[in-house]
């Protein structure tokens, strides 16, 4: 708002001024033309003048300097239009002249001088307009040097009017060095065309129109005020004249000049705006395959965008992308897929090395090759592989009618674009991985919680026995199972487990696992049948290669004895508190899932033995046994009946708090490698 | 890491471990059962006196192979085994289901036994 008002404001002083201009002129004009002594100072014309241009200065430079929207095209045509209308003016007041012909009026001086004037306050309005439009143009691409040698000119150019402002002796001397310093900058200044090379054909074409209309105009004007001033001086010496105008004559010849050049450089600069524009298309196609590689896009776009691409920057008839990679695809442009097949078949019956075949790592230009297949309008062809991690994925070839029709800048250019694809499909592969990796993170998390749920947090207790029981996984997803059921109120069924493998398929077995526990532990069979049935239940969902190694407890409180069947699972340690010894049950057994036939049965068999107050008996998995500490030695067996030895009186929970803290001591290490648990049973 | 060896002796493929074998390496295991069994050799000799440690997926690979073995009238002894592999063995209870020998020569005797 405030730029607004300013600009108003500037346009209503100029305003003003100029109308004291043509006021203070005209009394001049009258008091010499009848030889009287004036009664304002002849200065008083000068200083208004001046005043008025400051005005306008400030006017334009408010109005257009910072007019971001303003491109090119559009400052010339301001300039175009401030002309058009001061020349329109001008030439209708011709008419007027015209009109009235050799009437007194027509002669009268201060009529001419009042023509004079408005000529001059259109001309200088059109000059300052193309000085602050130039300006924007030379400063276009600026440098600190430049910025300050435009300082010097435009503060310059604006300390002159000072010179003029007042009835300060005329020195020649000064005043010609004046106007060939500032000639001699503006000549310079008028060296900075960068802008022209951002013209398209048609700006070129429309900007050479404007620029020489605009010359016209100057010519003009100039003549009109020239020819007017010298008629008002023969009546009269003092009027503001602007012949002796350092300023005004300064910026004549700066915005004449420039606008000279300008048009020289964009009309010489007419024949090599396609090569301009075809850089320019090619950055901006450059982009678009480096910048292909989005979320939302697929390898498919980054092809057909390479093919576009290669095709508009060489001018092809046609082009194909061959893709040999994981599936055989062939992306066409302006030619059949038959055609091509046909030229893949000519080239390979000439034996053509190197062009079509997966060894090639060379462009090539094989143009002689096709010369000699009948039937076909190419005449060129061009192929480019497409490389992918060092490996060969594609072809891309492009064909012209013309013979000879690709050039070496071509080539290099196709070269630049296939590369980039296959670094584009490369980047592509990678994110497509990180997202399966991040995918198969998630479903790991997922199963890690899922097994956790699947371990009971609350287990059995009674009078005779007490349960404590701990698992802990590794970092992957294991498939550790323990469980108790109360099947009567003096039977209680255990059962630990080990799924063979990890990750999602063995927290799945082992929710299979804990179904099969609660269906079939529920009718209280005998071990040795649990063992039998759940093998004959799990074989059929147990891939190649894996098994479940458990064992299955009975416990009867009222007669106090178990009866357990092991199904190829870590033997248990047990301690007897009646002869005072720790050792391991030594019974045969085969773990689920290695034999697939009913033969299992005569593998799986329940033993029995009777428990006193005092005896403990440790169930474990074999990430205790076989955890390593840093010299590669494994835990063992020995360890773990020592630390039974050593805490047999201890309650279940204080034991295997106690097998716990040494597994971990002992590993010296913080993280898992492998799934640790155990089930210690202490016996009242 | 593990290392896989194969020689023949006297009409029998000696398969010979060296090292561990773990869940990756378990594949090189099977790969090396398998190409014996794709060269028609009905004598598998298993020499496990330098393996160091077997895993769960290394024991399943053996155990995968007992059904077809039967099928296909293939005779496949492990000898040499260590008192820690042999214990991995036994509790799983393969040591019922598969034929292991104290050495090589006890190995060759009872290969040639199952044979007839």
């Amino acid at each position: 708002m405030r730029a607004k008002a300013m600009i108003r404001l500037l346009f209503m002083m100029g305003a003003i001024t100029w109308l004291g201009l043509v006021f203070t002129d005209i009394v001049v004009l009258l008091s010499t033309k009848i030889s009287m002594e004036p009664d304002i100072p002849v200065w008083l014309p000068k200083l208004l003048l001046n005043l008025f241009i400051l005005s306008l200065f400030y006017y334009y430079k408010f109005k257009i300097e910072h007019d971001e929207v303003l491109n090119f095209v559009d400052l010339l045509w301001r300039v175009f239009a401030t002309g058009l209308i001061a020349t329109v003016i001008s030439l209708a007041l011709r008419l007027v002249s015209y009109l009235l012909g050799n009437t007194k009026l027509a002669n009268d001086v201060v009529y001419i001088d009042l023509i004079y004037l408005i000529n001059i306050g259109l001309m200088i309005s059109f000059l300052l307009m193309a000085f602050t439009a130039w300006k924007r143009l030379i400063l276009y691409q600026k440098s600190k040097w430049l910025l300050r040698f435009w300082a010097f000119f435009e503060y310059g150019l604006l300390i002159s009017l000072l010179y003029n402002s007042f009835n300060f002796p005329r020195i020649e001397g000064l005043y010609i060095a004046l106007l060939v310093t500032f000639l001699l900058t503006g000549l310079v200044l008028s060296g900075n065309m960068k802008w022209v090379a951002y013209l398209n054909f048609r700006q070129k074409w429309t900007g050479l129109l404007l620029l020489l209309l605009t010359i016209f105009y100057l010519l003009y004007g100039f003549y009109t005020s020239s020819s007017y001033a010298s008629i008002i001086s023969a009546a009269s010496p003092y009027f503001a004249d602007y012949r002796d105008h350092v300023f005004i004559l300064s910026l004549i010849s700066f915005v004449t000049i420039y606008s000279v050049f300008s048009f020289l450089v964009i009309l010489f600069n007419l024949p090599t705006t396609s090569v301009f524009e075809q850089k320019l298309e090619e950055v901006v196609n450059f982009q678009r395959i480096s910048q292909s590689i989005q979320t939302e896009q697929s390898e498919e776009s980054v092809y057909n965008i390479l093919l576009e691409t290669s095709v508009s920057s060489v001018f092809a008839d046609a082009a194909w992308l061959e893709i040999t990679s994981s599936e055989k695809k062939l992306y066409t442009y302006n030619i059949t897929e038959k055609e091509a097949a046909d030229i893949i078949e000519h080239l390979n019956k000439h034996q053509v090395r190197g062009i079509l075949d997966q060894g090639s790592d060379k462009t090539r230009n094989l143009s002689r090759y096709l010369s000699t297949l009948k039937n076909s309008r190419f005449r060129s062809i061009l192929a480019f592989p497409i490389y992918v991690k060092n490996e060969n994925i594609g072809i891309l070839a492009l064909l012209k009618e013309l013979p000879e029709g690709f050039n070496r800048e071509m080539t290099k250019i196709v070269s630049t674009f296939s590369n980039q694809a296959g670094i584009s499909i490369e980047n592509f592969r990678l994110m497509e991985e990180a997202l399966q990796n991040e995918r198969y993170k998630e479903e790991l998390k997922i199963a890690k919680n899922v097994q956790k749920s699947l371990l009971p947090e609350i287990l059995e207790k009674s009078e005779a026995f007490e349960i404590a029981a701990f698992s802990e996984s590794a970092d992957e997803v294991g498939g550790d199972y323990y469980d108790t059921l109360r099947i009567s109120p003096e039977q209680v069924a255990l059962i630990i487990a080990d799924v063979s493998g990890k990750g999602t398929t063995a927290a799945f077995h082992m929710s299979q696992m804990k179904g099969i526990f609660h269906s079939l532990a529920q009718d209280c069979i005998e071990p040795a049948e649990f063992l039998v049935r759940a093998n004959q239940a799990l074989v059929n969902c147990l891939e190649r290669g894996s098994f479940i190694s458990a064992i299955i407890f009975l416990v009867n409180t009222a007669t106090r004895t178990i009866r357990y069947a092991r199904g190829g699972h870590c033997p248990v340690l047990y301690y007897h508190a009646t002869t005072d010894q720790v050792a391991y049950f030594k019974d045969k057994g085969v773990a689920l899932g290695m034999i697939r036939s009913q033969a299992y049965r005569n593998f799986a068999r329940t033993s029995e033995f009777s428990f006193s107050p005092g005896d403990v008996m440790v169930l474990y998995t074999d990430g205790i046994t076989e955890a390593k500490n840093g010299k590669g030695e494994e835990f063992g067996y020995d360890r773990l009946a020592t630390i039974l030895a050593e805490s047999k009186h201890l309650s279940a929970r204080e034991i295997q708090d106690r097998i716990i803290s040494t597994l971990y001591s002992f590993s010296e290490s913080e993280s898992l490698d492998d799934d640790y648990t155990t089930m210690v049973v202490k016996f009242n | 890491m593990i290392h896989i060896k194969r020689l023949q002796e006297d009409g029998a493929d000696v398969i010979a471990i060296i090292g561990e074998i773990d869940a990756s390496s378990s594949i090189e295991l099977d790969l090396a059962i398998a190409k014996s069994v794709g060269e028609g050799y009905e004598k598998i000799l298993v020499d496990c006196s330098a393996l160091e440690y077997i895993s769960s997926a290394g024991l399943g690979v053996f155990m995968s192979y007992i059904d077809e073995f039967k099928d296909k009238k293939i005779a496949m002894v492990l000898f040499g085994m260590s008192d820690k592999v042999a214990n991995t063995f036994q509790i799983l209870g393969l040591d019922e289901l598969l034929h292991i020998a104290k050495d090589k020569l006890e190995a060759k005797a009872m290969i040639n036994e199952l044979q007839i």
